[in-house]
C-alpha cells in the first residue's frame, strides 16, 4: 500500500480504510497481532486483514461484516482525524485541475492543516513532483509529517514549521503551483510569487471563506501583476436515489362508463424512481481565487 | 533577452498551442506560413516561434505578431475626473464625436488599439461626467473591441476543458470543466495505474487522464465504431512516449473477450473487414487520397496516351503497395488488439471512467468486470435519469460500495473594489456523475459468512444447497 500506488493485498504496516456503511469509514493501521473494535465487533489484523486482498469483505466477531478498502486521498479525506477544518473532495478536485497539477509538478502549500489537500496533491504529482508545505503550528506540522511517513509518501514532501506570511515557503523560483489556505493570504502573495518559477504561467490558488478576504487577496494579486485573476465557488449536490409512491385521488365512480369496471382500484398509486436532495447541504465552503504568474 | 535554460518554455515550430483573447480560447498547431483566423482577425504564428509561452502579441497589419511590451500599468486615460451619478447624462446618440468612418480611417492608419480608445475617450462628450465605475466599464468594452492582441498559452487540461465547454459543448456531451475535475479526482487518476476509459468527448477526457498519469502506467481506451476519436488528445501536445502508454480496444469485442473467445492470434475476419472499410475512408485520408488524385490528373494532362501503359503499371504498383501497407496496418492493429486484450484479461484495472453519448448503464455493467476490487469508477452523463438506472442496477447486483450520484454547481465572481458580486450569467448545468468503489463479489468463503446476521445468510443457504 501507498497513497500513490495501488497494491493488491493488505500487508503489515499498511493503512487500510474500513468501510462500515455509506457515511462511516475509519482508517486502520494494520499491525500484526493488533485488534480494531467496530460496531460490528472486533477485527483481528493477523487473520482478518494481513494477506487479504483489498476490497475483501471481513466478517467481524459479532457476525457483522465490513469491507476493507485500499486507501485513496478521497477516502482519507472522509476518514482522517481532524486537527483543523479541512478541504473536501469537491474543492480539492477543482483546485487540482485549476492549478494544472500533474506528475512532476512542484507545489507549495500553506497551511498544511490536517493534510487533506496535501494527500491529494501528493497523489497527483507523484512520482517525480514535490510538495513544499508550510505549517506554523508545531504540533500539527509534526503530526502531519508522521502521517506522510506512515502513508509512504514522505519522499515526495517537505514539511516546514514556519510562518508563511513572514518567512515564505522556504524555497524560491521552483514552484509550478501555490496553494494558500490561511487567514490573511494577501500577506503571503509576495512570498508566493518569489517561490514560483521565473517563467510566466505558474498558478496560484487562495481559499478563503469570507468575501472580504477575497477582495484583499485580489488587490494584492493585482498589485503583484498577477494575470487571469478569477474567483469562483463550487458546491456539491448529492442526489439520493429512491422510489417514491404518489397516491392517486379517488374521483368517485365514472358516470360515463358502464359501471362494469371496478370503481376504486386498490392500486391507486403510481411509484417512480427518482432522486431527492438531502434535507440540508453545505451551502458554502470557501471562495477559490485563481491567478497566473506574469512574465517578469 | 535570451534567458538560458528555458527552452521548454519557448514556443517551437510544430507545437500545439492555445490562443487566448479575453475568455475565448482556440487550439492550433504552429505551422509555418499558416494563416490563422481567431476572433474575426487573421494572422500568422511564425513570429511567435522562439518567444516564451504566455506572451501576449499584438497583431499588426499583414497578420504579423509582435510581442507586446511588458504591461504598461494604468489606464489609457489617467485623467481622474469623474461624475457622481448619471442624472444629467442623456442618451441623445451624439455623445461620440467620431463617426464610423473616422474610426475606420484611424484603423487604416495603423493606429494601435490603445490609441484608438484614447481617441474615442477624448471625443466622448459624456465620458468625464460618467462615474468612475462607468468609465472603467466603457474602457473595458472598447478594449475588447479595438485591442487586437492574442496570448499564446501552453495547452493543459484546464484550458482545453474550458475551451471545449465554451466553443463546442455538444462535442463533449456538455461536460463542464468542474465536472471533469471531479471525475479525475473521484477516479483517483494518477501515475502508475491502469485506467479504462470509454468516452465520446472528442478525446478531451482521455487527454485529461493521460495528463494526470504523466506517461506512467497504462490507459486503455474502449472505443465504439471503426476507431477511437482522439482529436482532443492531440491538442494536449503530449511527448511521444505518452502514446506508448495508450492502448485501444474495440467495444464490439468486449463480449468475446469476457467469454474468453477472443482470438487475437489468428486473423480476425471482422477486424479485417472493418479495417478495409476504415482504410478506405478514414485511416489514410491524408497520405494517400490527397496525393494520388493530384498525381493522376497531372499525368493524364501532360503525357496523354503514350503514358497510359506506364500508368497502368504504376497503378498496379500502387495498388500492390497499398495492399502491402494495408497488411502491415492490419498486422499492427492485430498486435495492438492483442496487447490491449492482455491488459484487460487480468481483470485488474485500477480505474474506470465513462463519459459518452451512449446509454451508460450497459457500458458500466460490462466494463466494471475488468476492474480489480477496491478501485474507483466514475460515470458521467448529461442526464440524471440514466444514472438513476445505473445506481439501481448496481445496488441489485452488488460488488460496489460508496455509490454516489452527484453534480456540481459552479459560480464565478466579479471581484473589484466596491463592485464585488456573482457574475450575472452562470452555466445551467454541467452534467451528472455516478461514482463508487468496487469490492469483492459475495460468493466466496461460505464458512465465514454463515455467522453473519445481515441478510446474507438467506442467500448463503441457497448457495450452500446448490453447491
Amino acid at each position: 500500500m501507498s497513497f500513490v500506488e495501488y497494491s493488491d493485498c493488505i500487508q503489515d504496516g499498511d493503512v487500510a480504510i474500513v468501510y462500515l456503511s455509506h457515511n462511516s469509514v475509519m482508517p486502520v493501521k494494520v499491525q500484526q497481532g493488533a485488534q480494531t473494535q467496530t460496531r460490528y465487533g472486533v477485527i483481528r489484523h493477523s487473520t482478518d486483514l494481513i494477506g487479504q486482498p483489498y476490497g475483501s469483505k471481513v466478517t467481524c466477531s459479532k457476525g457483522g461484516w465490513v469491507y476493507v478498502l485500499h486507501p485513496t486521498p478521497e477516502l482519507w479525506t472522509v476518514a482522517l482525524p481532524h486537527r483543523t477544518q479541512i478541504l473536501y473532495t469537491t474543492d480539492i478536485a477543482t483546485i487540482t485541475m485549476m492549478l494544472e497539477l500533474k506528475p512532476g509538478s512542484i507545489v507549495c502549500e500553506s497551511g498544511t492543516g490536517s493534510g487533506s489537500l496535501s494527500h491529494a496533491i501528493l497523489r497527483t504529482i507523484a512520482p517525480t513532483g514535490h510538495l513544499h508545505t508550510v505549517e506554523f503550528h508545531q504540533q500539527r506540522a509534526e503530526k502531519v509529517q508522521e502521517e506522510f511517513t506512515e502513508h509512504r509518501v514522505d519522499h515526495l514532501v517537505t514539511v516546514r514549521n514556519q510562518d508563511v506570511c513572514k518567512d515564505g515557503f522556504g524555497v524560491t523560483g521552483v514552484a509550478d503551483a501555490i496553494f494558500l489556505d490561511i487567514p490573511s493570504p494577501w500577506e503571503a502573495v509576495g512570498h508566493a510569487k518569489a517561490a514560483m518559477k521565473r517563467q510566466a504561467g505558474s498558478r496560484l490558488c487562495s481559499f478563503s471563506p469570507c468575501i472580504e478576504q477575497v477582495q484583499r487577496t485580489c488587490q494584492a494579486l493585482v498589485d503583484q501583476g498577477f494575470e487571469e485573476i478569477n474567483t469562483l465557488e463550487v458546491l456539491l449536490r448529492i442526489h439520493d436515489v429512491r422510489t417514491v409512491s404518489l397516491p392517486l385521488p379517488d374521483f368517485g365512480p365514472d358516470c360515463r362508463s358502464d359501471g362494469v369496471e371496478e370503481t376504486s382500484p386498490n392500486y391507486a398509486a403510481v411509484s417512480l424512481k427518482t432522486t431527492t436532495p438531502p434535507r440540508e447541504i453545505p451551502g458554502h465552503t470557501g471562495y477559490l481565487t485563481f491567478a497566473t504568474k506574469p512574465r517578469t | 533577452m535570451a534567458d538560458n535554460g528555458d527552452e521548454e518554455y519557448r514556443i517551437q515550430q510544430g507545437d500545439y498551442v492555445v490562443l487566448k483573447r479575453g475568455d475565448i480560447f482556440k487550439a492550433v498547431q504552429i505551422v509555418p506560413k499558416k494563416k490563422i483566423i481567431f476572433e474575426k482577425q487573421w494572422f500568422f504564428l511564425d513570429n511567435a516561434v522562439g518567444n516564451l509561452y504566455s506572451t501576449t502579441f499584438e497583431i499588426s497589419s499583414g497578420g504579423i505578431l509582435q510581442p507586446q511590451k511588458l504591461k504598461e500599468t494604468g489606464n489609457p486615460s489617467d485623467l481622474k475626473e469623474a461624475g457622481t451619478d448619471n442624472r444629467n447624462i442623456v442618451d441623445d446618440g451624439k455623445s461620440q464625436k467620431l463617426t464610423r468612418d473616422d474610426i475606420e480611417t484611424l484603423k487604416e492608419q495603423g493606429l494601435k488599439g490603445q490609441e484608438i480608445i484614447q481617441q474615442l475617450i477624448e471625443n466622448s462628450s459624456t465620458f468625464r461626467d460618467k462615474t468612475e465605475y462607468a468609465q472603467d466599464k466603457y474602457i473595458k468594452k472598447k478594449k475588447k473591441k479595438y485591442e487586437n492582441t492574442v496570448t499564446i498559452l501552453k495547452p493543459s487540461c484546464r484550458i482545453l476543458a474550458m475551451m471545449y465547454h465554451g466553443r463546442e459543448p455538444g462535442k463533449i456531451c456538455h461536460l463542464r470543466y468542474d465536472t471533469l475535475a471531479q471525475m479525475l479526482t473521484l477516479a483517483n487518476i494518477h501515475a502508475h495505474s491502469k485506467v479504462l476509459v470509454f468516452e465520446t468527448c472528442a478525446g478531451l477526457v482521455l487527454g485529461s487522464i493521460m495528463e494526470r498519469m504523466g506517461g506512467y502506467g497504462s490507459v486503455i481506451q474502449m472505443y465504439p465504431g471503426g476507431g477511437p476519436v482522439r482529436a482532443g488528445v492531440e491538442s494536449f501536445g503530449f511527448p511521444a512516449h505518452f502514446h506508448d502508454t495508450l492502448h485501444e480496444f474495440p467495444i464490439c469485442h468486449v463480449n468475446a473477450l469476457l467469454a474468453g473467445e477472443l482470438d487475437t492470434t489468428a486473423k480476425d475476419p471482422t477486424a479485417e473487414e472493418k479495417l478495409n472499410l476504415a482504410a478506405d475512408e478514414q485511416i489514410q485520408p491524408e497520405a494517400e487520397q490527397h496525393g494520388s488524385p493530384e498525381e493522376q490528373s497531372m499525368e493524364t494532362n501532360t503525357e496523354e496516351d503514350a503514358a497510359q501503359d506506364q500508368e497502368k503499371i504504376e497503378k498496379e504498383k500502387r495498388r500492390e503497395a497499398k495492399a502491402q501497407e494495408r497488411k502491415v496496418k492490419l498486422e499492427e492493429k492485430r498486435k495492438k488488439l492483442a496487447a490491449a486484450a492482455v491488459l484487460l484479461e487480468g481483470r485488474n484495472a485500477d480505474g474506470l471512467v465513462i463519459a459518452s453519448r451512449f446509454h451508460p448503464c450497459p457500458v458500466l455493467m460490462t466494463l466494471l468486470k475488468f476492474l480489480a476490487p477496491s478501485r474507483p469508477f466514475v460515470v458521467y452523463s448529461q442526464y440524471k435519469e440514466t444514472l438513476i438506472e445505473c445506481y439501481t442496477k448496481l445496488k441489485e447486483q452488488g460488488g460496489t460500495v460508496n455509490l454516489r450520484l452527484s453534480d456540481t454547481w459552479l459560480r464565478h465572481y466579479q471581484v473589484l473594489p466596491n463592485r464585488t458580486h456573482p457574475v450575472l450569467l452562470m452555466s445551467g448545468g454541467g452534467g451528472y456523475l455516478l461514482s463508487g468503489t468496487t469490492v469483492a463479489m459475495d460468493q466466496s468463503k461460505p464458512a465465514a459468512s454463515q455467522r453473519s446476521e445481515e441478510p446474507a445468510p438467506k442467500r448463503q443457504k441457497v448457495k450452500d444447497t446448490e453447491g
